[in-house]
């Protein structure tokens, strides 16, 4: 029997993966040493237990262990990395940039750093999502000290150009960093061959617990440095105190471990999965996929249902846990500032819902939630005054609606 | 949110959707509420002309759970009644009918918008002067 509602909002979050709860378990009750105490075996075990987590995940995304510091998530690393490298870097110049859809924990930290006397641009992106590397040449300054640009997109899976983004930062003599929280353990991200030299990712995005993230720093040409935003105890290398998440980060671990081992054969099975949600749910006229269809992540679709409002969908897809273009922010009805980024009118951002599969997502549940949505996109146009004046061939925006 | 199992009622089983023939003498039209804010209802009844009194309504709305139920519930509660005692119609009551939350209460002023455009647009093809429809609230 298929259990509901079906969960489809993994860009959300992951369920932990049962192996990684497995290799979690003997660090909450027998090897619960602080990592930084060097002075007896509970310590050194625990202290093991991290440093094997370390080689796992930089094995991931091929950097050296000592390039990972570990945080609690990848909003304090997009934090520490924008904070850090500001004011690390305020001799050589004030400038960052990024672009228009990248998480909140990247704009507003860009916001904050503006408050602090920093310059920030945010390139706009195209209606595929993607950023012009054209503008960010034109962007560059000699005051330019980063430039940080998501690798996918939470929204939409959208994957920017990073290696070229990287070259053109590097040209001008500015750091590249990249949030790549959606990316890692979806696709191949390889901090060498990519350029990156910072990057903020999570566990609990693929298959690991919450609350336990880290920030690639990179150590050789050029070492980078970041400055604390946490004083305390001076752990990882001092960039970040507070005892470590021992269990947390064993966790981490093993989720890159199986990532790096099965992603190539999760990524085809979940894309040609995604796919055929995606080509059945575009057999509803006026459906359109927003973001990139080349370049994205496998596991992502994200679509607009033209002339049904997006709350009154959200209620007719009880059966899943997905997001939609407004409720994604939660309290507000405001439509998702991506897709607005986009050049998506309102409605049409409104009207959004997007998928995220997981490793755990099954082709019945996918069969299920196609009928699903077609069932309730069709009943709401059946409903809608506007599908009816569109089918008449009416213009809606000839009509003067009474505002209210 | 969590919506009144009333809401949820109209919303699954939505009464008297559907279209009436708005170029009908007998039928009066009331289109409120714009795309861009989300909401758009047309609501529209059939008036039989010798006891004034609505014998068919039905409606249209885009919208949230909401706007659908209390546009749905608007058509129940017109059907039967005279022309002069659907302009009594009052939102609060809708509201109260259906345990509208604060934030949803808009969705009641645009049913009772529409009740009142549909009446008044009754009312002009019948040779009568429209009705003067008090700004609404918001």
């Amino acid at each position: 029997m298929l259990k509901l509602p079906i969960y489809l909002d993994n860009n959300a979050t992951t369920p932990l993966d049962p192996r990684v709860l497995d290799a979690m378990i003997p660090f909450f009750t027998e090897v619960y040493g602080n990592a930084a105490s060097r002075n007896h075996p509970f310590g050194w075990a625990a202290e093991e237990g991290v440093d094997y987590a370390r080689e796992q995940i930089a094995q991931l995304i091929h950097c050296d262990p000592k390039e990972i510091i570990f945080t609690s998530g990848a909003t304090e690393s997009d934090n520490l990395a924008i904070k850090g490298v500001f004011e690390m870097y305020s001799q050589k110049g004030n400038h960052v940039i990024t672009a228009t859809t990248e998480h909140k924990a990247v704009l507003d930290t860009c916001k904050h750093i503006e408050k602090l006397g920093g310059r920030v641009t945010y390139l706009p992106v195209n209606e595929q999502g993607l950023i012009s590397l054209e503008d960010l040449e034109a962007a560059m300054t000699p005051e330019t000290i980063l430039v940080t640009i998501m690798y996918g997109n939470n929204e939409t899976g959208t994957i920017q150009p990073i290696q070229e983004i990287a070259k053109i930062a590097h040209k001008h003599g500015a750091l590249f960093m990249t949030d790549g929280t959606q990316a890692v353990g979806k696709i191949p991200v390889d901090v060498i061959a990519d350029g990156i030299d910072l990057m903020a990712f999570t566990a609990h995005k693929m298959y690991g617990p919450k609350g336990v993230g880290a920030l690639y720093v990179r150590r050789k040409s050029p070492r980078v440095k970041v400055t604390a935003q946490m004083d305390g105890g001076g752990h990882e290398r001092g960039m970040r105190s507070g005892t470590l998440n021992v269990p947390g980060i064993v966790g981490f671990g093993k989720a890159c471990e199986l990532a790096r081992l099965e992603m190539a054969q999760d990524a085809e099975r979940l894309s040609k999965l995604r796919d055929h949600l995606e080509k059945e749910l575009l057999t509803l006229e006026e459906s359109y996929v927003n973001g990139s269809v080349e370049r994205r992540l496998p596991h992502v679709a994200n679509i607009s249902f033209k002339y049904v409002e997006g709350e009154g969908l959200m209620m007719g897809v009880k059966d899943l846990a997905v997001s939609s273009g407004s409720a994604c922010t939660s309290a507000s009805l405001e439509p998702s500032y991506v897709l607005k980024a986009l050049g998506l009118s309102d409605d049409l951002a409104h009207s959004s819902l997007r998928f995220g599969l997981s490793r755990f997502t099954t082709d019945e549940q996918i069969e299920y939630a196609i009928g699903h949505v077609k069932e309730a996109v069709t009943k709401l146009r059946e409903m809608s005054p506007l599908w009816e004046m569109h089918k008449e061939g009416i213009d809606l925006s000839s009509i003067e609606w009474a505002e209210h | 949110m969590a919506y009144s199992d009333k809401v949820i009622d109209h919303y699954s089983n939505p009464r008297n959707v559907g279209t009436l023939d708005k170029s009908k003498k007998t039928v009066g039209t009331g289109l409120v509420g714009a795309p861009e804010c989300g909401d758009v209802m047309r609501l529209q009844i059939e008036v039989d002309e010798a006891t004034n009194t609505i014998t068919d309504a039905k409606f249209k709305t885009f919208g949230c759970g909401s706007a659908i139920a209390s546009s749905s519930l608007a058509t129940e509660w017109l059907k039967g009644k005279t022309v002069d005692e659907a302009l009594a119609i009052d939102n609060m009551e809708i509201v109260e009918e259906l345990a509208l939350p604060p934030v949803k209460i808009h969705c009641s002023v645009l049913a009772e918008d529409a009740i009142k455009m549909a009446i008044s647009d009754y009312r002009v093809k019948n040779g009568l002067p429209a009705l003067e429809m008090e700004k609404s609230h918001h």
